[in-house]
């Protein structure tokens, strides 16, 4: 069952749908009746993208083509902006690799781009040597009408760390899903995302992490606005397996809802079979807080002013976490652009 | 400059204000005493246009204009300020970010340019100081974790930056030790003018030593039951409002 094998024998049958309990608020099956011929190649220019600046190497993947196989060599490090571009009606779907080795440290830049009504799949496969670094943060703009479903498989090595921060707008559905394999071995995970939904935007954030061994640490921080019809879903499952002592693990997700009709599925989940573990998790979904409302529209501030002020604080809280500065800077805007009126 | 007229007012339908009239002058600063639950902080809510606060009869004008039909932060443009009894915690916005937002929001709505950002951080370094405000803290998220002395100060910092027109002190002494409560009065002294004016809320007359009102009104019961000089809140300290009480 998955979305890549649905796409290439054209066969309804083996999407992912409610029946399949990780898949029960990203129904695929119930959504897509006919799975569309293959994307087209990409026509056009798509232009520049708005980590290339940031990058010394941009790789692209349009409509599911070209090659993305990337390598950074022991002790290097690399920042490649990565762009997965989707345009028109058709289906298509992406694989990406990327290998670190050992002490080897990459920016990871990663944007989705979208504009037609197109049925997308892209698979990534991050594996990190001993020591290695990554920071992968990603910018998700699919379009309106389309379906795009992004899954990662992050696989770990012992003092490694991985930090990533998602954001996303949503898509008529869309999943960005990462998985981690996590050894322990003083390797540290960072999991942050944010999502901004409006309309009648649908956005799944689902991650599993996986605690293999002794002495690992994970943080999660994910928060949404959702506001209109839209819904937001964040699926987080932590598992600590039997021996993985010392697992120091936190997950937070927040979400504010803004209209009576928008909505947030949460399922928060720790699954710990270890004895010596430090777990917490806190989950909170709600309206914006009514008197901070009226303090700021005292000040001065018309209603929506207001309304971005303190939602774009609420999201900047998880924006902040993020390393490399002028990318931080350059995902508060984005987000400030989508909350403001 | 102010003028309520036989104003009625209802929150969760239960009446608060029941009728209550008042007018203060320009160049003038009223205090208003009462005992609890007579009204006061429903007055400052109701003039101000807080949501949930339901005016069913009678009217407030500032210079006029019908206070009433305006949102609260188009009131806030014309001038009006609440220094609120428990100031809001604001997670994730430097207090600078939320006076300059607010204060160009105000500047807007007034057809004004702007303020540029040195001019801003020099007004605010101005005032921080007079205040005794440590500037490092207009860094840090508003009042997140911030004494309630400090939350204070915080409230007359914004009033100062604000420059309005018409202030509304709501048990701004409250939580306040002696050197606060000076520092806090002081600022608020140095906003009185003749083209301003203020009315002060308060339950005890300790406020009104340092700032000296020029007419006292008790509210009880939900309307004006007393006015006079500043001598009626030192009549007030001495005999408390348990005859206002029984009046209203």
């Amino acid at each position: 069952m998955s979305l890549t094998s649905a796409i290439r024998d054209r066969d309804v049958a083996q999407l992912p749908s409610r029946r399949d309990e990780d898949w029960r608020w990203t129904d695929l099956r119930g959504l897509i009746r006919i799975l569309p011929q293959p994307s087209p190649p990409f026509a056009g220019d798509p232009g520049a993208g708005v980590f290339d600046p940031l990058a010394t190497q941009v790789v692209t993947l349009a409509n599911g083509r070209g090659e993305a196989v990337i390598y950074v060599p022991a002790g290097e490090t690399a920042w490649v902006a990565l762009r997965i571009l989707s345009q028109g009606d058709g289906a298509h779907a992406a694989r990406v690799s990327i290998t670190l080795a050992d002490g080897a440290r990459l920016h990871l830049f990663e944007t989705y781009e979208g504009e037609g009504g197109y049925v997308a799949q892209t698979s990534l496969a991050l594996t990190l040597g001993e020591g290695a670094g990554v920071e992968r943060i990603v910018l998700a703009a699919d379009s309106a009408g389309g379906v795009s479903i992004s899954q990662a498989e992050v696989t770990l090595s012992p003092k490694s760390e991985f930090a990533q921060t998602v954001l996303t707008c949503g898509g008529r559905r869309q999943r960005i899903e990462t998985r981690v394999a996590h050894p322990g071995g003083h390797a540290s995970l960072r999991l942050d995302g944010v999502y901004l939904l409006a309309d009648k935007a649908h956005a799944d954030l689902t991650t599993v992490v996986t605690h293999a061994g002794v002495d690992g640490l994970t943080e999660q921080l994910t928060k949404g606005v959702v506001r209109d019809q839209a819904r937001g879903v964040f699926q987080g499952r932590i598992v600590v397996r039997e021996g993985a002592d010392r697992t120091d693990a936190k997950m937070g997700h927040h979400a504010l809802i803004l209209s009576d009709r928008a909505e947030v599925d949460a399922k928060p989940e720790l699954e710990i079979y270890a004895d010596d573990v430090a777990c917490a998790h806190g989950n909170t979904v709600g309206a914006l807080d009514e008197d901070a409302m009226f303090y700021a529209r005292q000040r001065g501030m018309p209603e929506a002013d207001a309304r971005a002020l303190l939602t774009e604080a609420f999201v900047g809280q998880v924006i902040d976490r993020i390393d490399h500065n002028e990318a931080r800077d350059l995902v508060r805007g984005w987000a400030a652009e989508r909350l403001r009126p | 400059m102010l003028k309520v007229t036989n104003l009625h007012a209802e929150v969760d339908g239960k009446e608060i204000l029941k009728g209550l009239s008042l007018e203060v002058p320009a160049g003038e600063v009223h205090a208003i005493m009462g005992p609890n639950g007579a009204g006061k902080s429903t007055l400052s809510y109701v003039l101000t246009g807080r949501d949930g606060y339901e005016v069913t009869g009678g009217t407030a004008t500032l210079d006029g204009e019908d206070l009433l039909a305006l949102a609260p932060d188009v009131r806030a443009a014309r001038g009006v300020f609440l220094s609120f009894q428990y100031p809001l915690e604001i997670p994730g916005v430097p207090a600078l970010t939320f006076i300059r937002t607010a204060l160009n929001a105000q500047r807007r709505a007034r057809g004004e340019a702007e303020i540029t950002a040195p001019a801003f951080l020099k007004l605010a370094r101005e005032k921080a100081q007079a205040l005794k405000i440590d500037f490092d803290m207009l860094k840090r998220a508003l009042n997140v974790g911030f004494s309630g002395g400090e939350k204070k100060r915080m409230e007359i910092l914004q009033m100062a930056m604000l420059s309005p027109r018409f202030l509304i002190l709501d048990e701004t002494d409250s939580g306040l030790d002696i050197d606060a409560l000076r520092i806090v009065s002081d600022g608020v002294n140095a906003l009185r003018g003749p083209d301003r004016a203020m009315l002060v809320i308060t339950h005890y007359q300790r406020l009104l030593d340092y700032i000296k009102p020029d007419r006292v009104h008790v509210l009880a019961g939900g309307r004006i039951v007393a006015s006079g000089g500043p001598e009626l809140a030192h009549e007030l300290e001495a005999n408390g409002y348990e005859r206002y009480e029984q009046a209203a």
